[in-house]
């Protein structure tokens, strides 16, 4: 057996339903883990107690004969799904200290399944921002080079991860928050279909965008978690009504065609022109590649496919998910939860005080955006013109679905870059984003695959994009490909972090 | 078209957020650098595109779900207490706020 931490999802499964080991002793090593990497800034929360109490009760459904695949699999939620049984703070002042009366329904069905939860993981502050430095509390770090940043928003659960502090981790997916920050330390991360995992209890930033999703080591590992995840919720009126999935039988079912050697063979992978520009990084450009040319060998064709407005993508993001972040985030004034202002001398002082003080400047800037895009007079010339252009790329989407059956790109147009260097122009920030927004935008799955290694050592992401559901067809390519190639198995572990 | 500090001010107050001067000045020329990659999206002909409010409705049917109108949760004190646990200010079971009425 691999050292405890050395396990993912998979293997920490086996470990404990053949009784290798115990669910109390697996998280008390991954506690110990956590406690003496605090530095990576990952954990915004870690309750010993209570993940030692759902260990205990998770060994004793094991050694009653219960055989779900997550029983006693430790992992952590990233700080924007609120528990009832430990704080939530979505990263922001405006949280401290704030305890939820219930749990997320990921939260919960992760918890009915066996699943031993060790804290809260950091974020940026209402999952605004993609290097993790806008969490109020303290930043997360890269595990691969901790003066570099784990991407954002879910930076906390990558950088856990990665680390080999747990094995697997919630994330949600706005605009790419779960693929970039995936891609920049070496994980695998899979945003499902929009509607396929419950936003219910997922604190809201844009309520068209929000998905939630794994973060782990592997395909088949994201594949085990989403199944639990994932599933119907009356309670979220986007839930999409299906059955529940079964994420890793799809993942294993075989190609119709298609052998050991080319189990693959028969899928079409587009790349959209758009998605390799003349500028992208020489090295992300040379991973991607390098990943392109095992999925060939795996029997897949590449076809050139376009997505004309992959540009556009950004203006249109920033503006309809700041809007709906206004409008969501009017409820943070001091009334009903969360900070008020000490001093005030009416009503609408405190409002304004309150949220000046709880509210950090990124924040700050998405709610001037989306306040004014939708004010009297503007509406028709941003709100409606962006929901307009939405419309057309996600109907880009189904044009180049008529030619393939995924689409591949890098996930970012660089590697993790360095702490600090984002601060400065938060627009040069946004345009970072411009890979992983048009999937936001159409709402299709999204999964980030490690394919190697760019500048300074540090990790590259594939992405690949599905049509709408096809989260088996992505997880089936993705698995094929770690079957074949050894860049998910790379851990920084041999880097002092 | 540049947004003047007596807009930032404007939206600031419609966003109920108070800001001092150095924040206001400093989102002036943020806000003015983010429109103006705004700009490309303007230029593009959208007549006749229906607007995509909700991403699975390019693909399917969306119609927003209706349940019976009818009481599913029964509150007891203690839920109520839990509810406001994390409140700024509670009495007797209420959320209070600064007078409003004279």
């Amino acid at each position: 057996m691999k050292s405890l931490h050395d396990m993912g999802v998979a293997e920490t499964r086996q470990a404990l339903q053949s009784k290798q080991v115990s669910s109390v002793e697996l998280t008390q090593a991954l506690l110990d883990r956590a406690a003496a990497h605090q530095h990576l800034g990952a954990f915004l929360h870690l309750d010993a107690e209570a993940a030692l109490a759902r260990a205990a009760a998770a060994d004793a459904r094991l050694a009653a004969g219960e055989s779900g695949a997550l029983i006693g699999v430790p992992l952590a939620h990233k700080d924007i799904f609120v528990t009832a049984d430990m704080p939530t703070t979505a990263g922001s002042k405006m949280l401290e200290g704030y305890r939820s009366p219930f749990d997320a329904t990921v939260v919960a069905r992760l918890n009915a399944a066996g699943t031993v939860s060790l804290g809260k993981l950091n974020c940026d502050e209402y999952a605004m921002g993609s290097a993790n430095e806008n969490s109020a509390y303290f930043p997360a770090t890269n595990p691969w080079d901790t003066t570099r940043v784990p991407g954002g928003s879910s930076g906390g659960s990558a950088a856990a991860v990665a680390a080999r502090l747990l094995p697997g981790a919630t994330g949600t997916d706005t605009g790419g928050s779960i693929r970039q920050p995936a891609s920049f330390t070496g994980i695998t991360g899979i945003k499902p279909t929009y509607g396929v995992c419950s936003r219910y209890g997922m604190i809201a930033f844009a309520s068209s965008l929000d998905q939630a999703g794994p973060m782990a080591r592997s395909a088949e590992d994201c594949a085990l978690l989403l199944s639990a995840m994932s599933g119907f919720d009356e309670r979220d009126a986007t839930s999409v009504q299906q059955a529940p999935q079964d994420f890793h039988a799809q993942m294993l079912q075989p190609r119709e065609g298609a052998s050991a050697a080319q189990p693959l063979k028969g899928l079409r992978i587009g790349l959209p022109r758009e998605f390799f520009p003349a500028a992208l990084a020489a090295d992300v450009d040379g991973a991607v590649r390098a990943g392109l040319k095992e999925l060939e060998k795996l029997g897949a064709t590449l076809v050139d496919v376009s997505l004309p407005r992959t540009e556009l993508a950004i203006p249109v993001y920033y503006i309809i998910a700041p809007a709906e972040a206004s409008s969501n985030l009017s409820r943070f004034d001091g009334v009903k939860f969360g900070h008020r202002a000490a001093k005030y001398t009416d009503l609408l002082d405190m409002y304004k005080k309150t949220r000046a003080e709880g509210f950090g400047a990124e924040v700050k800037r998405r709610i001037m955006i989306g306040t004014y895009v939708l004010s009297h007079g503007y509406y028709d010339a941003y709100y409606l013109q962006a929901q307009k252009l939405r419309r057309m790329i996600a109907d880009d989407f189904q044009a180049c679905f008529r030619q393939c059956d995924l689409i591949a790109g890098p996930v970012a147009p660089s590697v993790a870059w360095k702490a600090g260097e984002g601060a400065e122009d938060p627009v040069k920030a946004y345009l970072a984003d411009i890979f992983t927004l048009p999937g936001s935008l159409a709402g299709l799955p999204g999964m980030s695959v490690p394919v190697g290694f760019g500048e300074g050592g540090m990790p590259v992401g594939l992405q690949l994009l599905g049509n709408y559901f096809k989260e088996g067809q992505l997880l089936h390519a993705a698995h094929a490909l770690q079957q074949a190639t050894d860049w998910h198995r790379a851990s920084p572990v041999s880097r002092p972090f | 078209m540049a947004l003047t500090p007596q807009d930032v001010s404007r939206i600031a107050h419609l966003a109920r957020l108070e800001l001092s001067d150095g924040e206001q000045s400093a989102l002036l020329g943020q806000l003015n650098g983010f429109f103006s990659i705004v700009e490309q999206m303007s230029a593009v002909d959208t007549s006749g595109v229906e607007p995509l409010y909700t991403p699975l409705s390019a693909v399917q049917h969306v119609s927003l779900r209706l349940r019976e109108d009818r009481v599913t949760e029964t509150e007891t004190i203690d839920q109520r207490e839990l509810k406001q646990r994390s409140a700024p200010a509670v009495e007797d079971g209420l959320f209070l706020v600064p007078k409003v009425i004279e």
